[in-house]
């Protein structure tokens, strides 16, 4: 008997065993869903999966009656225009001060402390300034997600970056590198892949921020709707639109991910 | 015609002595090796070659001229590992050095300019053995191949002083003969001067028209850091002649 840390699963027990825990949890949804609709047909709190589609059937497919919106697509459409847009506004931001902050000792000195306190702030407990400055529109929610996730980015560039090797650094000025070749041709392309990084780490608290400022002033989104149903009980909206949020940020990380190993061969581990 | 002299150099960090009344010249096209215990200061006296440290007292004149505060095209390096750019190819790593020269503002060039730069950038490859590998990453070359092409990245900008920090230190012994000759070779080729620091001292006395031995001349065993290191020893090496002939000569 081999120890327990050499024994590998082969390729069709390891998708086997990554199911397993999704349809033990589907397995105890049906159980409990069905044992709490036997005693009272009325129950809301775990509608069946026959309640789950004809709600989902009517927020996909069917216009709503008020607004002449498909509401689950207007949702979607609404929160990943706030999330693209913040992300990208973020991205730019965090990788020309992190990098900045990294190669530039004078704004190390100057910035890194304030950047370090900044990033150190609850993004939440500053919502209502926000609201108050900026208003109760998109701005205030984007600014939101940027104030949240930009100081991460920031920081976590800059310690890349201080992270190169100095004899990269010391061997790009023998070759006549100027400060601004070296980021340029140096540390830019060995940054892109840990931005690419850095983005995937922020991408769930990017999604809280935004939950979070959907639901406390918006008209439409994913985390607007969630709460503004919560008042009916209505979890056959609540849980089908949590798994879509899921879905939508698992796929944004492996959008991500991928893009990080197909443009950044050079980077990946292994040859 | 490259002149390094070196007068009365002392260098303390803090409290503690690295160097004292350090004294030497060195003439054009000399191969200078540099031996010496760990802790001696021999790689504190590159590092001052090279501008990433300064000189505490005393004068470090190139030309007549004081060093420069930092690394500049004049002086290449080769450092024991990490001086290549792992995200650029055998190829651009090469051609990195005449792109920065070239093009301040992008550091890339185009066209007829980039053809010259390539050309020359192939015929190095061959001369350093790595023809068939300039599409290959840094990290997919084994670790000789990595030194001959950190070597070529420096010699492309055609430094007047080349450094070697123990380059061939995590090398097979096997390889380092043909680093021997290759370092050699160029060495006669581009006519620059060479300091290479090195743990292998029968490696110091083959490759070497100089050799200079860096130890302490006093010690306190009560405070180590009292007394610093200073050349003891500074030996010509009659039997490599300048520009000798060496098998294997190759032509750029």
């Amino acid at each position: 008997m081999r120890r327990l840390l050499n024994q590998h699963p082969n390729r069709a027990g390891g998708v086997l065993l990554a199911a397993l825990p999704f349809l033990l949890i589907v397995a105890l949804y049906l159980t409990y869903s069905h044992a709490r609709l036997a005693a009272n047909p009325g129950d809301k709190l775990l509608p069946s999966p026959a309640t789950i589609a004809t709600t989902m059937h009517e927020y996909i497919f069917e216009e709503d009656e008020r607004s002449g919106d498909y509401l689950l697509w207007t949702d979607t459409v609404a929160s990943l225009e706030r999330l693209l847009f913040a992300l990208g506004i973020s991205a730019a931001v965090g990788l020309v001060l992190g990098l900045a902050l990294g190669v530039v000792p004078y704004l190390r000195a100057g910035l890194a402390p304030f950047v370090a306190a900044l990033s150190l702030i609850p993004p939440l407990a500053i919502l209502p300034i926000l609201f108050i400055v900026v208003g109760l529109g998109e701005a205030a929610k984007i600014t939101l997600i940027i104030i949240g996730i930009t100081p991460i980015i920031v920081r976590d560039l800059a310690l890349r970056t201080a992270e190169l090797p100095a004899e990269q650094l010391i061997k790009a000025q023998t070759l006549g590198a100027s400060t601004w070749q070296i980021v340029l041709r140096v540390v830019l392309p060995q940054m892109w892949p840990r931005l690419i990084d850095a983005m995937r780490m922020t991408l769930g608290a990017a999604w809280l921020y935004l939950i979070a400022a959907e639901a406390i002033a918006s008209t439409e989104g994913l985390g607007y709707r969630i709460f503004l149903v919560r008042r009916y009980l209505a979890m056959d909206v609540i849980l089908p639109y949590v798994v879509w949020i899921t879905v939508l940020a698992f796929t944004m990380d492996w959008l991500l991910r991928t893009l990080r190993s197909k443009a950044f061969g050079w980077a990946n581990s292994g040859v | 015609m490259t002149q390094v002299t070196v007068k009365r150099l002392w260098k303390t960090f803090g409290a503690q002595i690295v160097l004292e009344n350090v004294n030497l010249h060195v003439g054009d096209h000399e191969f200078v090796t540099i031996v010496g215990a760990s802790g001696c200061g021999k790689t504190t006296f590159l590092r001052m070659l090279l501008g990433v440290e300064a000189p505490s007292k005393g004068d470090f004149l190139i030309d007549g001229e004081p060093l420069p505060a930092e690394p500049g095209p004049d002086r290449g390096i080769v450092f024991q590992r990490y001086s290549l750019f792992p995200h650029l190819t055998v190829l651009d790593n090469l051609m990195l050095g005449p792109e920065l020269g070239a093009a301040p503002l992008l550091a890339r060039l185009f066209g007829a300019r980039r053809r010259r730069v390539l050309d020359k950038a192939h015929a190095l490859l061959e001369a350093v053995g790595l023809r068939g590998a300039a599409k290959k990453y840094p990290r997919e070359l084994s670790g000789g191949m990595q030194q001959r092409l950190s070597i070529a990245q420096s010699v492309i900008c055609e430094p007047k002083i080349l450094l070697l920090d123990e380059p061939f230190g995590a090398l097979d012994p096997g390889i380092t003969a043909d680093m021997h000759t290759l370092i050699l070779d160029l060495w006669n080729q581009h006519k620059m001067t060479i300091f290479m620091v090195t743990h292998d001292v029968q490696e110091s006395f083959e490759l070497g028209t100089r050799l200079l031995v860096f130890d302490k001349v006093r010690r306190d065993p009560q405070a180590p850091e009292a007394f610093g290191a200073t050349i003891t020893y500074d030996i010509p090496l009659k039997g490599r002649r300048r520009g000798d002939g060496r098998p294997g000569a190759i032509a750029v």
